[in-house]
């Protein structure tokens, strides 16, 4: 009885927080970031080291939600739409250290901050959605 | 050094633990007691065996395995089932019960101090040894039953948690206030727990590495019982303090290592603690169809 309620209890868990997913994003986020955030440059920006490292972290942290590819994956968006293309390093670093809980993205805080950095240079190597050169 | 039949259990749950998973790696804390702010992924589920070995003074040594499922329900709220046990040497082995806890992220940005909520509920037998959390008056002395005795009594309580992190230069530091309260008629106990730790190195490396020092994590922490609301303190308490490790391996596995010593005279001497826990990536989009694939 106590085992049956308990698998009722998980199902409800694992439906209802996927059905919280199900919103488009929006890029409301852009809206909430602080003008002194915005304005931050990647101390790495354009290093192909820093890059390599980049592709790396992402395919063990960023790919299993945004795609192998980064054009997106089951109502998460692309990193290679037009949205995150037009925002600067310091917007992208923001989104990465607080994340959008309420909308599914996590808070990336727990990497340090060199690595998100490392990550958003690998982001600006990627060809524009759709383009050839990033599909498997 | 370990409490050997002990340690031959603990390497016996290892070595299942060991075989090679194909799975990818987590980003956690290498903390035992103290929680950080980091909430699972939301979709993915850790599987984690926690060990625990200790040889107290007076009493036989024993061994407490907790294994524990943790899923992330949504980037605000992870959810956690415990089971747990022990085996004491001269004695038996005994499973001591189950915890089901929630943590929640109540702030939608991050801050210099994030707070994390944590509720839980636990039926766990007396016989307990698993020292998750040390709360009240909690001290060597309930060690030194048999397992006959403390085993068929059965507590039930409720326990929350402040939980606030920092991250600062590469630096975690977190800092955890415990309110616990048994539901027969006993007043309310607290506890603390602090961590820090850091990586041996705070850029990835451009290549891909096993064994490159940003897949190590280094720290302490510290923690102990506080009393009860009526006799709220240090006294009679027990405390424990050690450095942690971690080693985070590209095939997924997580491995934790940590010795704690204790403060005073109603601690445990030395208490050495292990986990291994591996992440099952996005289980939740097992359950998707292909053709939602959002390819922009
Ligand atoms: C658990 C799944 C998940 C993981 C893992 C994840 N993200 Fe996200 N991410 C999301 C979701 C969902 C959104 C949409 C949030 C919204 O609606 O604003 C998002 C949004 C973003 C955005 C804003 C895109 C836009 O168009 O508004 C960026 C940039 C981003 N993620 C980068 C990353 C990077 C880099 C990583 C790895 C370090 C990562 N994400 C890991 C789920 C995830």
């Amino acid at each position: 009885m106590k085992m049956r309620m308990l698998l009722v209890a998980a199902a409800a868990i694992l439906y209802s927080s996927s059905s919280l997913l199900m919103a488009e994003a929006d890029g409301k986020w852009l809206a909430r970031v602080p003008d002194e955030d915005k304005a931050r440059v990647n101390p790495l920006a354009g290093q192909a080291k820093a890059a390599a490292a980049g592709k790396i972290i992402f395919e063990e942290n960023c790919a299993r939600c945004h795609g192998v590819d980064a054009n997106g994956l089951h109502n998460r968006p692309s990193l290679r739409s037009e949205r995150v293309r037009h925002a600067t390093d310091g917007q992208l670093a923001w989104m990465l250290r607080n994340g959008n809980p309420y909308k599914g993205m996590p808070p990336w805080n727990s990497l340090p901050e060199q690595q998100r950095w490392q990550v958003i240079t690998y982001l600006r190597t990627l060809p524009p959605a759709g383009a050839a050169g990033g599909k498997p | 050094m370990f409490a050997s039949p002990a340690f031959a259990r603990v390497l016996s749950w290892a070595a299942v633990f060991l075989l090679p998973v194909p799975l990818l790696r987590a980003q956690e804390k290498p903390y035992f007691v103290t929680y950080s702010t980091d909430l699972e992924e939301p979709g993915n589920l850790e599987i984690a065996l926690k060990g625990l070995t200790a040889s107290p003074k007076d009493a036989n040594a024993f061994f407490s395995p907790t294994m524990e499922l943790e899923y992330g329900a949504t980037a605000w709220w992870t959810t956690e089932v415990y089971a747990q046990g022990q085996a004491t040497d001269n004695d038996s082995t005994v499973f001591t019960g189950f915890r089901f806890e929630n943590r929640f992220r109540p702030l939608p940005r991050e801050y210099f101090v994030t707070p994390v909520l944590y509720v839980e509920y636990e039926s766990v037998s007396r016989a307990d040894k698993s020292i998750l959390e040390v709360t009240g008056h909690d001290g060597i002395s309930s060690f030194q039953v048999n397992n006959s005795q403390s085993h068929p009594i059965v507590e039930h309580s409720l326990e929350s948690k402040l939980i606030l992190s920092s991250n600062f230069k590469g630096w975690n530091v977190s800092e955890n206030f415990i309110a616990e309260k048994n539901l027969s008629n006993e007043p309310w106990e607290f506890g603390y727990s602090l961590g820090a730790a850091r990586p041996l190195t705070l850029v990835a490396s451009s290549q891909r590495c096993t064994f490159c020092l940003q897949n190590f994590d280094a720290g302490a922490e510290l923690y102990g019982g506080l009393g009860t609301r009526y006799s709220f303190g240090l006294a009679q308490t027990s405390q424990y303090a050690g450095p942690v490790f971690d080693f985070r391996t590209p095939a997924g596995v997580t491995y934790s290592f940590s010795p704690q010593f204790g403060l005073n005279d109603n601690s445990i001497g030395t208490l050495w603690r292990f986990k291994i826990s591996y992440e099952v990536q996005q289980i939740r989009d097992l359950f998707k169809s292909p053709s939602k694939r959002n390819a922009q």
